[in-house]
Protein backbone atom coordinates (compact mmCIF):
# COMPACT_ATOMS: atom_id res chain seq x y z
CA UNK A 1 0.00 0.00 0.00
CA UNK A 2 2.07 2.67 -1.32
CA UNK A 3 -0.27 5.49 0.65
CA UNK A 4 -0.28 4.61 4.14
CA UNK A 5 4.21 3.85 3.31
CA UNK A 6 3.89 7.52 2.40
CA UNK A 7 1.77 8.32 5.21
CA UNK A 8 4.19 6.41 7.28
CA UNK A 9 7.20 8.45 5.52
CA UNK A 10 5.64 11.68 6.39
CA UNK A 11 4.63 11.22 9.86
CA UNK A 12 7.84 8.97 11.53
CA UNK A 13 10.98 8.50 8.88
CA UNK A 14 10.88 12.27 7.76
CA UNK A 15 11.18 13.56 11.87
CA UNK A 16 13.45 11.02 13.22
CA UNK A 17 15.34 11.24 9.75
CA UNK A 18 15.74 14.71 10.82
CA UNK A 19 17.00 14.27 14.32
CA UNK A 20 19.40 11.66 13.14
CA UNK A 21 20.96 14.21 10.32
CA UNK A 22 21.16 17.22 13.22
CA UNK A 23 22.86 14.53 15.59
CA UNK A 24 25.42 13.79 12.85
CA UNK A 25 25.91 17.46 12.11
CA UNK A 26 26.43 17.88 15.57
CA UNK A 27 29.03 15.37 16.05
CA UNK A 28 30.89 16.38 12.94
CA UNK A 29 31.06 19.98 13.40
CA UNK A 30 32.39 19.27 17.33
CA UNK A 31 35.42 17.14 15.45
CA UNK A 32 35.66 19.80 12.64
CA UNK A 33 35.38 22.82 14.87
CA UNK A 34 37.30 21.52 17.78
CA UNK A 35 34.89 22.76 20.53
CA UNK A 36 35.41 22.58 23.56
CA UNK A 37 33.91 19.46 25.28
CA UNK A 38 32.91 21.59 28.78
CA UNK A 39 31.09 24.22 25.85
CA UNK A 40 29.33 21.81 24.20
CA UNK A 41 29.98 17.97 24.30
CA UNK A 42 29.73 16.12 20.85
CA UNK A 43 26.25 13.75 20.91
CA UNK A 44 28.82 10.60 21.26
CA UNK A 45 30.17 11.94 24.47
CA UNK A 46 26.80 12.64 25.83
CA UNK A 47 25.70 9.02 25.02
CA UNK A 48 28.96 7.87 26.90
CA UNK A 49 28.89 9.57 29.82
CA UNK A 50 25.30 9.00 30.27
CA UNK A 51 25.81 5.49 30.16
CA UNK A 52 28.21 5.69 32.59
CA UNK A 53 26.31 7.05 35.38
CA UNK A 54 22.75 4.90 34.36
CA UNK A 55 22.56 3.72 37.85
CA UNK A 56 22.53 7.44 39.74
CA UNK A 57 20.53 8.67 36.64
CA UNK A 58 17.92 6.39 36.80
CA UNK A 59 17.33 7.02 40.62
CA UNK A 60 17.95 10.94 40.16
CA UNK A 61 14.54 10.39 37.57
CA UNK A 62 12.76 8.41 39.60
CA UNK A 63 12.59 11.56 42.09
CA UNK A 64 12.01 14.12 39.77
CA UNK A 65 9.11 11.48 38.34
CA UNK A 66 7.59 10.96 41.87
CA UNK A 67 7.86 15.09 42.13
CA UNK A 68 5.81 15.81 39.10
CA UNK A 69 3.28 13.15 39.32
CA UNK A 70 2.59 13.76 43.07
CA UNK A 71 2.13 17.47 42.21
CA UNK A 72 0.15 16.87 38.70
CA UNK A 73 -2.54 14.61 41.21
CA UNK A 74 -2.52 17.20 43.72
CA UNK A 75 -3.30 19.69 41.02
CA UNK A 76 -6.00 17.37 39.95
CA UNK A 77 -7.52 16.70 43.26
CA UNK A 78 -7.80 20.36 44.18
CA UNK A 79 -8.33 21.79 40.65
CA UNK A 80 -10.99 19.85 39.57
CA UNK A 81 -13.32 20.76 42.90
CA UNK A 82 -12.51 24.44 42.11
CA UNK A 83 -13.82 24.07 38.67
CA UNK A 84 -16.89 22.43 39.80
CA UNK A 85 -17.62 25.40 42.72
CA UNK A 86 -16.96 28.00 40.49
CA UNK A 87 -19.30 26.84 37.94
CA UNK A 88 -21.73 26.12 40.15
CA UNK A 89 -21.60 28.94 42.52
CA UNK A 90 -21.74 32.30 41.50
CA UNK A 91 -20.52 33.83 44.57
CA UNK A 92 -17.39 31.44 44.87
CA UNK A 93 -16.57 32.44 41.34
CA UNK A 94 -16.24 36.53 41.95
CA UNK A 95 -14.66 35.68 45.75
CA UNK A 96 -12.10 32.53 44.12
CA UNK A 97 -11.50 33.62 40.39
CA UNK A 98 -9.35 36.87 40.94
CA UNK A 99 -7.74 34.73 43.58
CA UNK A 100 -6.74 31.91 41.57
CA UNK A 101 -5.40 34.60 38.84
CA UNK A 102 -3.79 36.34 41.27
CA UNK A 103 -1.86 33.32 42.24
CA UNK A 104 -0.65 32.60 38.49
CA UNK A 105 0.51 36.21 38.27
CA UNK A 106 3.40 35.61 41.11
CA UNK A 107 6.24 34.20 39.15
CA UNK A 108 7.29 30.65 39.92
CA UNK A 109 10.80 30.87 39.85
CA UNK A 110 10.09 33.72 42.70
CA UNK A 111 8.31 32.08 45.21
CA UNK A 112 10.04 29.02 45.01
CA UNK A 113 13.10 30.30 47.43
CA UNK A 114 9.94 30.73 50.08
CA UNK A 115 8.42 27.97 49.57
CA UNK A 116 11.64 25.88 50.28
CA UNK A 117 11.86 28.14 53.50
CA UNK A 118 8.87 26.87 54.68
CA UNK A 119 8.75 23.35 53.54
CA UNK A 120 12.57 22.45 53.51
CA UNK A 121 15.09 20.82 51.41
CA UNK A 122 13.13 17.92 50.63
CA UNK A 123 10.74 16.77 48.01
CA UNK A 124 7.47 18.66 49.66
CA UNK A 125 8.62 22.16 48.16
CA UNK A 126 9.47 20.59 44.83
CA UNK A 127 5.61 18.98 44.58
CA UNK A 128 4.19 21.91 45.84
CA UNK A 129 5.73 24.39 43.27
CA UNK A 130 4.61 21.53 40.45
CA UNK A 131 1.25 21.89 42.08
CA UNK A 132 1.19 25.59 41.55
CA UNK A 133 1.78 25.66 38.17
CA UNK A 134 -0.37 22.84 36.91
CA UNK A 135 -3.88 23.44 38.71
CA UNK A 136 -4.20 26.32 36.95
CA UNK A 137 -4.95 24.97 33.10
CA UNK A 138 -6.48 22.35 35.06
CA UNK A 139 -9.10 24.99 37.13
CA UNK A 140 -9.64 27.20 34.13
CA UNK A 141 -10.32 24.32 31.15
CA UNK A 142 -12.46 22.10 33.40
CA UNK A 143 -14.29 24.94 34.00
CA UNK A 144 -14.65 26.21 31.05
CA UNK A 145 -16.01 22.35 30.03
CA UNK A 146 -18.49 22.51 32.78
CA UNK A 147 -19.73 25.95 31.41
CA UNK A 148 -19.74 24.57 27.91
CA UNK A 149 -22.69 22.27 28.30
CA UNK A 150 -25.17 23.14 26.09
CA UNK A 151 -28.37 25.24 27.85
CA UNK A 152 -30.91 23.02 26.00
CA UNK A 153 -29.88 20.17 27.74
CA UNK A 154 -29.77 21.80 30.97
CA UNK A 155 -33.64 22.33 30.15
CA UNK A 156 -33.87 18.98 28.98
CA UNK A 157 -32.82 18.06 32.72
CA UNK A 158 -34.32 20.51 34.47
CA UNK A 159 -37.79 19.23 32.71
CA UNK A 160 -37.22 16.17 33.64
CA UNK A 161 -36.75 16.78 36.84
CA UNK A 162 -33.48 15.12 37.79
CA UNK A 163 -31.41 16.23 40.22
CA UNK A 164 -28.34 17.79 39.80
CA UNK A 165 -26.05 15.28 40.66
CA UNK A 166 -27.07 13.29 38.30
CA UNK A 167 -27.20 15.82 35.58
CA UNK A 168 -23.73 16.66 36.76
CA UNK A 169 -22.85 12.70 36.51
CA UNK A 170 -24.19 12.35 33.38
CA UNK A 171 -23.99 15.34 31.08
CA UNK A 172 -21.83 17.91 32.51
CA UNK A 173 -19.14 15.79 33.28
CA UNK A 174 -19.17 14.02 30.45
CA UNK A 175 -19.49 17.09 28.11
CA UNK A 176 -16.46 18.47 30.12
CA UNK A 177 -14.38 16.24 29.57
CA UNK A 178 -12.15 17.18 26.43
CA UNK A 179 -11.84 20.31 28.13
CA UNK A 180 -10.61 18.89 31.65
CA UNK A 181 -7.97 16.03 29.45
CA UNK A 182 -6.60 19.80 27.52
CA UNK A 183 -6.08 21.15 30.84
CA UNK A 184 -4.53 17.62 31.65
CA UNK A 185 -2.15 17.82 29.14
CA UNK A 186 -0.68 21.20 29.60
CA UNK A 187 -0.50 20.09 33.00
CA UNK A 188 1.69 17.77 33.17
CA UNK A 189 4.66 19.34 30.96
CA UNK A 190 4.15 22.25 33.27
CA UNK A 191 4.39 20.15 36.35
CA UNK A 192 7.67 18.93 35.35
CA UNK A 193 9.23 22.45 34.48
CA UNK A 194 7.66 23.26 37.97
CA UNK A 195 9.56 19.99 39.64
CA UNK A 196 12.77 20.58 37.62
CA UNK A 197 12.23 24.61 38.91
CA UNK A 198 11.75 23.49 42.65
CA UNK A 199 15.41 21.08 42.41
CA UNK A 200 17.30 24.39 40.98
CA UNK A 201 16.34 26.34 44.02
CA UNK A 202 17.67 24.02 46.36
CA UNK A 203 18.32 20.19 46.34
CA UNK A 204 20.19 17.25 46.70
CA UNK A 205 18.02 15.17 44.56
CA UNK A 206 16.43 15.32 40.85
CA UNK A 207 17.57 15.17 37.32
CA UNK A 208 17.42 19.71 38.31
CA UNK A 209 19.66 19.08 40.50
CA UNK A 210 22.49 17.16 38.62
CA UNK A 211 21.88 19.37 35.84
CA UNK A 212 22.85 22.27 38.06
CA UNK A 213 26.20 20.29 39.93
CA UNK A 214 27.15 18.79 37.00
CA UNK A 215 27.62 22.35 35.13
CA UNK A 216 29.46 23.67 37.94
CA UNK A 217 31.75 20.98 37.57
CA UNK A 218 31.95 21.84 34.09
CA UNK A 219 30.61 18.34 33.46
CA UNK A 220 28.29 19.63 30.46
CA UNK A 221 27.96 15.76 28.65
CA UNK A 222 26.37 14.94 32.06
CA UNK A 223 24.12 18.32 32.04
CA UNK A 224 23.04 17.08 28.58
CA UNK A 225 22.01 13.63 29.54
CA UNK A 226 20.09 14.70 32.39
CA UNK A 227 18.34 16.92 29.68
CA UNK A 228 18.14 14.28 27.60
CA UNK A 229 16.02 12.16 30.22
CA UNK A 230 13.69 15.43 31.32
CA UNK A 231 12.81 15.96 27.82
CA UNK A 232 11.88 11.84 27.36
CA UNK A 233 9.99 12.24 30.57
CA UNK A 234 7.92 14.80 29.52
CA UNK A 235 7.27 13.44 26.46
CA UNK A 236 6.65 10.01 27.81
CA UNK A 237 3.94 11.63 30.79
CA UNK A 238 2.29 13.64 27.59
CA UNK A 239 1.72 10.49 25.68
CA UNK A 240 0.38 8.61 28.70
CA UNK A 241 -1.79 11.69 29.37
CA UNK A 242 -3.21 11.43 25.00
CA UNK A 243 -3.54 7.87 25.91
CA UNK A 244 -5.82 7.81 28.45
CA UNK A 245 -7.77 10.87 27.10
CA UNK A 246 -8.34 8.40 24.04
CA UNK A 247 -9.23 5.49 26.55
CA UNK A 248 -11.74 7.64 28.51
CA UNK A 249 -13.29 9.86 25.68
CA UNK A 250 -13.09 7.91 22.24
CA UNK A 251 -15.82 10.06 20.94
CA UNK A 252 -13.94 13.45 21.46
CA UNK A 253 -10.74 11.62 19.06
CA UNK A 254 -13.18 10.28 16.46
CA UNK A 255 -14.33 13.66 15.98
CA UNK A 256 -11.25 15.29 15.96
CA UNK A 257 -9.99 12.73 13.17
CA UNK A 258 -13.32 13.97 10.92
CA UNK B 1 -54.69 21.53 27.39
CA UNK B 2 -52.31 24.58 27.86
CA UNK B 3 -54.10 27.61 28.82
CA UNK B 4 -52.17 30.84 29.07
CA UNK B 5 -54.00 33.94 30.46
CA UNK B 6 -52.58 37.61 30.47
CA UNK B 7 -48.94 36.23 30.67
CA UNK B 8 -46.53 38.56 30.86
CA UNK B 9 -42.64 37.90 30.98
CA UNK B 10 -39.47 40.32 32.03
CA UNK B 11 -36.58 39.81 32.69
CA UNK B 12 -33.24 40.47 33.97
CA UNK B 13 -30.01 39.95 31.17
CA UNK B 14 -26.64 38.79 32.65
CA UNK B 15 -25.51 42.44 31.96
CA UNK B 16 -28.11 43.83 33.73
CA UNK B 17 -31.16 45.45 31.18
CA UNK B 18 -34.62 44.03 31.49
CA UNK B 19 -36.13 42.79 28.74
CA UNK B 20 -40.17 42.64 28.30
CA UNK B 21 -39.94 39.46 26.32
CA UNK B 22 -43.67 38.65 25.70
CA UNK B 23 -46.74 40.95 26.79
CA UNK B 24 -50.26 39.66 27.52
CA UNK B 25 -50.28 36.24 26.24
CA UNK B 26 -53.70 34.46 26.69
CA UNK B 27 -54.11 31.55 24.20
CA UNK B 28 -55.66 28.03 24.85
CA UNK B 29 -53.99 24.49 22.91
CA UNK B 30 -56.59 22.00 23.12
CA UNK B 31 -55.95 18.71 23.46
CA UNK B 32 -54.04 16.75 20.59
CA UNK B 33 -53.96 20.09 18.33
CA UNK B 34 -50.94 21.44 16.07
CA UNK B 35 -50.33 24.95 16.62
CA UNK B 36 -47.72 27.16 15.46
CA UNK B 37 -46.24 29.85 16.62
CA UNK B 38 -44.29 32.09 14.24
CA UNK B 39 -43.05 35.41 14.63
CA UNK B 40 -40.19 37.77 14.16
CA UNK B 41 -36.63 36.80 15.91
CA UNK B 42 -36.93 37.82 19.11
CA UNK B 43 -40.31 38.07 19.49
CA UNK B 44 -39.94 35.83 22.82
CA UNK B 45 -41.33 32.65 21.23
CA UNK B 46 -38.99 30.30 22.96
CA UNK B 47 -39.65 32.20 26.00
CA UNK B 48 -42.92 31.36 25.15
CA UNK B 49 -42.23 27.93 25.55
CA UNK B 50 -40.47 27.57 28.39
CA UNK B 51 -43.32 29.61 30.56
CA UNK B 52 -45.47 26.98 29.17
CA UNK B 53 -42.59 24.27 29.94
CA UNK B 54 -42.32 25.62 33.75
CA UNK B 55 -38.85 26.22 32.98
CA UNK B 56 -39.00 30.12 33.80
CA UNK B 57 -41.97 31.38 36.02
CA UNK B 58 -44.31 34.28 34.10
CA UNK B 59 -43.73 37.68 35.72
CA UNK B 60 -47.12 37.81 35.35
CA UNK B 61 -50.56 35.79 34.77
CA UNK B 62 -51.04 32.38 34.85
CA UNK B 63 -50.66 28.97 32.88
CA UNK B 64 -52.09 25.94 33.00
CA UNK B 65 -51.27 22.64 31.41
CA UNK B 66 -54.46 19.92 32.09
CA UNK B 67 -55.92 22.33 34.41
CA UNK B 68 -53.40 22.39 36.53
CA UNK B 69 -51.73 25.56 37.00
CA UNK B 70 -47.37 25.24 36.06
CA UNK B 71 -45.33 26.53 39.10
CA UNK B 72 -42.14 24.61 37.52
CA UNK B 73 -40.99 21.96 35.23
CA UNK B 74 -42.86 18.87 34.81
CA UNK B 75 -41.86 15.67 32.82
CA UNK B 76 -44.81 14.91 30.47
CA UNK B 77 -43.32 17.07 28.14
CA UNK B 78 -41.21 16.55 24.89
CA UNK B 79 -38.53 18.70 23.85
CA UNK B 80 -37.00 19.99 20.59
CA UNK B 81 -34.59 22.26 19.59
CA UNK B 82 -32.90 24.23 16.72
CA UNK B 83 -29.65 21.71 16.86
CA UNK B 84 -30.51 18.37 18.45
CA UNK B 85 -27.89 18.61 21.56
CA UNK B 86 -27.37 14.80 21.57
CA UNK B 87 -24.96 13.42 23.68
CA UNK B 88 -21.25 12.23 21.62
CA UNK B 89 -20.74 9.64 23.81
CA UNK B 90 -23.70 7.34 23.53
CA UNK B 91 -24.93 5.58 20.64
CA UNK B 92 -28.05 6.46 18.82
CA UNK B 93 -30.16 3.96 20.67
CA UNK B 94 -28.64 5.23 24.19
CA UNK B 95 -29.23 8.86 23.21
CA UNK B 96 -33.01 7.71 22.71
CA UNK B 97 -32.80 5.96 26.08
CA UNK B 98 -31.64 9.35 27.82
CA UNK B 99 -35.00 10.42 28.64
CA UNK B 100 -35.72 7.24 30.50
CA UNK B 101 -32.41 7.62 32.45
CA UNK B 102 -33.32 11.23 33.17
CA UNK B 103 -36.46 10.60 34.34
CA UNK B 104 -35.27 7.69 36.92
CA UNK B 105 -37.97 4.89 34.92
CA UNK B 106 -37.00 1.29 34.49
CA UNK B 107 -34.90 1.12 31.42
CA UNK B 108 -35.64 -2.26 30.42
CA UNK B 109 -39.50 -1.61 29.99
CA UNK B 110 -38.90 1.25 27.24
CA UNK B 111 -36.06 -0.50 24.96
CA UNK B 112 -38.52 -1.93 22.82
CA UNK B 113 -40.23 1.27 22.43
CA UNK B 114 -37.23 2.36 21.33
CA UNK B 115 -36.61 0.33 18.65
CA UNK B 116 -40.18 0.93 17.83
CA UNK B 117 -39.63 4.84 17.65
CA UNK B 118 -35.80 4.50 15.91
CA UNK B 119 -37.66 2.26 13.12
CA UNK B 120 -40.65 4.42 12.63
CA UNK B 121 -38.08 7.49 12.07
CA UNK B 122 -36.77 5.22 9.54
CA UNK B 123 -33.29 4.81 11.76
CA UNK B 124 -33.53 0.96 12.01
CA UNK B 125 -30.05 -0.27 12.10
CA UNK B 126 -28.29 2.77 12.90
CA UNK B 127 -28.78 1.97 16.71
CA UNK B 128 -25.57 1.45 17.60
CA UNK B 129 -24.09 4.18 15.76
CA UNK B 130 -22.89 7.65 17.47
CA UNK B 131 -24.08 11.12 16.56
CA UNK B 132 -21.03 12.13 14.34
CA UNK B 133 -21.89 9.20 12.36
CA UNK B 134 -25.42 10.75 11.25
CA UNK B 135 -26.32 13.77 8.68
CA UNK B 136 -28.02 16.56 10.48
CA UNK B 137 -31.38 15.48 9.99
CA UNK B 138 -30.52 12.31 11.00
CA UNK B 139 -29.49 13.52 14.31
CA UNK B 140 -32.71 15.65 14.78
CA UNK B 141 -34.55 12.53 14.40
CA UNK B 142 -33.24 10.80 16.85
CA UNK B 143 -33.87 14.04 19.24
CA UNK B 144 -37.34 13.56 18.22
CA UNK B 145 -37.08 9.62 19.45
CA UNK B 146 -35.62 10.87 22.68
CA UNK B 147 -38.50 13.38 22.97
CA UNK B 148 -41.20 11.04 22.25
CA UNK B 149 -39.69 7.93 24.20
CA UNK B 150 -41.56 8.74 27.31
CA UNK B 151 -44.68 9.33 25.43
CA UNK B 152 -45.27 13.02 27.10
CA UNK B 153 -48.65 13.99 26.26
CA UNK B 154 -47.31 17.61 25.34
CA UNK B 155 -44.38 18.70 22.86
CA UNK B 156 -42.37 21.70 22.42
CA UNK B 157 -40.25 22.30 19.43
CA UNK B 158 -38.44 25.40 19.19
CA UNK B 159 -37.53 25.87 15.48
CA UNK B 160 -36.74 22.52 15.37
CA UNK B 161 -35.62 22.31 11.72
CA UNK B 162 -33.64 25.52 11.40
CA UNK B 163 -30.49 24.68 11.37
CA UNK B 164 -31.14 22.11 8.68
CA UNK B 165 -30.79 22.75 4.74
CA UNK B 166 -34.31 23.28 2.65
CA UNK B 167 -34.62 20.40 1.17
CA UNK B 168 -34.38 17.88 4.66
CA UNK B 169 -36.34 20.28 6.27
CA UNK B 170 -39.30 20.14 4.16
CA UNK B 171 -38.81 15.85 4.30
CA UNK B 172 -38.37 16.14 8.33
CA UNK B 173 -41.88 18.72 8.67
CA UNK B 174 -43.81 15.85 6.56
CA UNK B 175 -42.02 13.32 8.82
CA UNK B 176 -43.17 14.95 12.13
CA UNK B 177 -46.57 15.24 10.83
CA UNK B 178 -46.77 11.61 9.86
CA UNK B 179 -45.40 10.57 13.16
CA UNK B 180 -47.78 12.80 14.48
CA UNK B 181 -50.86 11.78 12.82
CA UNK B 182 -49.34 7.87 13.92
CA UNK B 183 -49.64 9.03 17.42
CA UNK B 184 -51.59 12.17 18.26
CA UNK B 185 -50.27 14.87 20.87
CA UNK B 186 -50.57 18.54 21.51
CA UNK B 187 -47.42 20.13 19.62
CA UNK B 188 -46.32 23.82 20.22
CA UNK B 189 -44.14 24.42 17.70
CA UNK B 190 -42.10 27.81 17.28
CA UNK B 191 -40.47 28.34 14.14
CA UNK B 192 -39.83 31.64 12.02
CA UNK B 193 -40.62 30.17 8.48
CA UNK B 194 -43.86 31.20 8.05
CA UNK B 195 -44.96 28.23 4.63
CA UNK B 196 -43.34 26.14 7.34
CA UNK B 197 -46.01 27.36 10.10
CA UNK B 198 -49.23 27.14 7.91
CA UNK B 199 -47.72 23.56 6.15
CA UNK B 200 -47.83 21.86 10.22
CA UNK B 201 -50.75 23.69 12.04
CA UNK B 202 -54.32 23.52 12.97
CA UNK B 203 -53.84 26.44 13.88
CA UNK B 204 -50.80 29.58 13.56
CA UNK B 205 -50.37 32.33 16.03
CA UNK B 206 -48.63 35.00 15.02
CA UNK B 207 -46.55 37.37 17.13
CA UNK B 208 -45.20 40.43 16.89
CA UNK B 209 -41.90 41.71 17.59
CA UNK B 210 -40.80 42.29 21.29
CA UNK B 211 -42.51 42.70 23.72
CA UNK B 212 -44.35 39.23 21.64
CA UNK B 213 -47.88 39.75 21.63
CA UNK B 214 -50.26 37.59 19.55
CA UNK B 215 -51.37 39.59 16.45
CA UNK B 216 -53.62 37.27 15.75
CA UNK B 217 -54.46 33.54 15.77
CA UNK B 218 -55.12 31.91 12.51
CA UNK B 219 -56.79 28.66 11.69
CA UNK B 220 -55.74 26.94 8.82
CA UNK B 221 -58.57 24.97 6.80
CA UNK B 222 -56.31 22.78 4.78
CA UNK B 223 -56.90 19.36 4.28
CA UNK B 224 -54.60 16.19 6.08
CA UNK B 225 -52.58 14.72 5.50
CA UNK B 226 -50.78 17.39 4.11
CA UNK B 227 -48.24 18.10 1.44
CA UNK B 228 -45.52 20.47 0.29
CA UNK B 229 -47.91 20.98 -2.93
CA UNK B 230 -50.28 22.58 -0.75
CA UNK B 231 -47.98 25.82 -0.99
CA UNK B 232 -49.69 26.33 -4.35
CA UNK B 233 -53.16 26.15 -2.82
CA UNK B 234 -54.47 29.28 -3.16
CA UNK B 235 -55.60 29.45 0.59
CA UNK B 236 -52.02 28.34 1.61
CA UNK B 237 -51.11 31.52 -0.22
CA UNK B 238 -53.75 33.84 1.58
CA UNK B 239 -52.70 32.44 4.63
CA UNK B 240 -49.29 32.91 4.29
CA UNK B 241 -49.90 37.06 2.99
CA UNK B 242 -52.27 37.33 6.07
CA UNK B 243 -49.53 36.47 8.46
CA UNK B 244 -46.87 38.40 6.62
CA UNK B 245 -48.72 41.09 6.75
CA UNK B 246 -49.39 41.25 10.39
CA UNK B 247 -45.59 40.93 10.97
CA UNK B 248 -44.14 43.40 8.98
CA UNK B 249 -47.24 45.89 9.56
CA UNK B 250 -45.66 49.43 10.18
CA UNK B 251 -45.10 49.73 14.38
CA UNK B 252 -47.24 52.49 14.38
CA UNK B 253 -50.25 50.88 13.05
CA UNK B 254 -50.26 48.27 15.36
CA UNK B 255 -49.61 50.80 18.08
CA UNK B 256 -52.90 52.61 16.93
CA UNK B 257 -54.70 49.15 16.57
CA UNK B 258 -54.03 48.21 20.51
CA UNK B 259 -54.82 51.64 21.60
CA UNK B 260 -58.26 51.19 19.57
Amino acid sequence: MPRSLSRFARDYLLPTGTLVAVLVLWEVAYRVFKIPRFIVPAPSAIIAETWEWRFRLVEHTWVTLYETLAGFGLSIAVGVPLAVLIVYSPVLRNALYPLIVVTQSVPKVAIAPVLLLVLGHGEASKLVVAFLVAFFPIVVDTATGLAATPEELLDLSRSYRTSQLKTFVKVRFPMALPFFFSGLKVAITLALIGAVVGEFVGSDKGLGYIILSATSYWKADLAFGAIFLLSLMAIVLFALVALVERLVCPWYAAEQQQ
Amino acid sequence: MIRLEKVDKTYRTRRGDLVHAVADITLEVRENEFVTLVGPSGCGKSTLLKLVAGLVPASQGTIRVRDEVVRGPFPDVGFLFQHPVLLPWRTVFDNVMFSIEMLGLESRSYRARARELLSLTGLAGFDTKYPRELSGGMQQRVAICRALIHDPGLLLMDEPFGALDAMTREEMSLELLRIWEDRRKTIFFVTHSIPEAILLADRVVVMTPRPGRIARVLEIDLPRPRSVELEFDERFKAYSHAIRSDIFAPRTDREYATLA
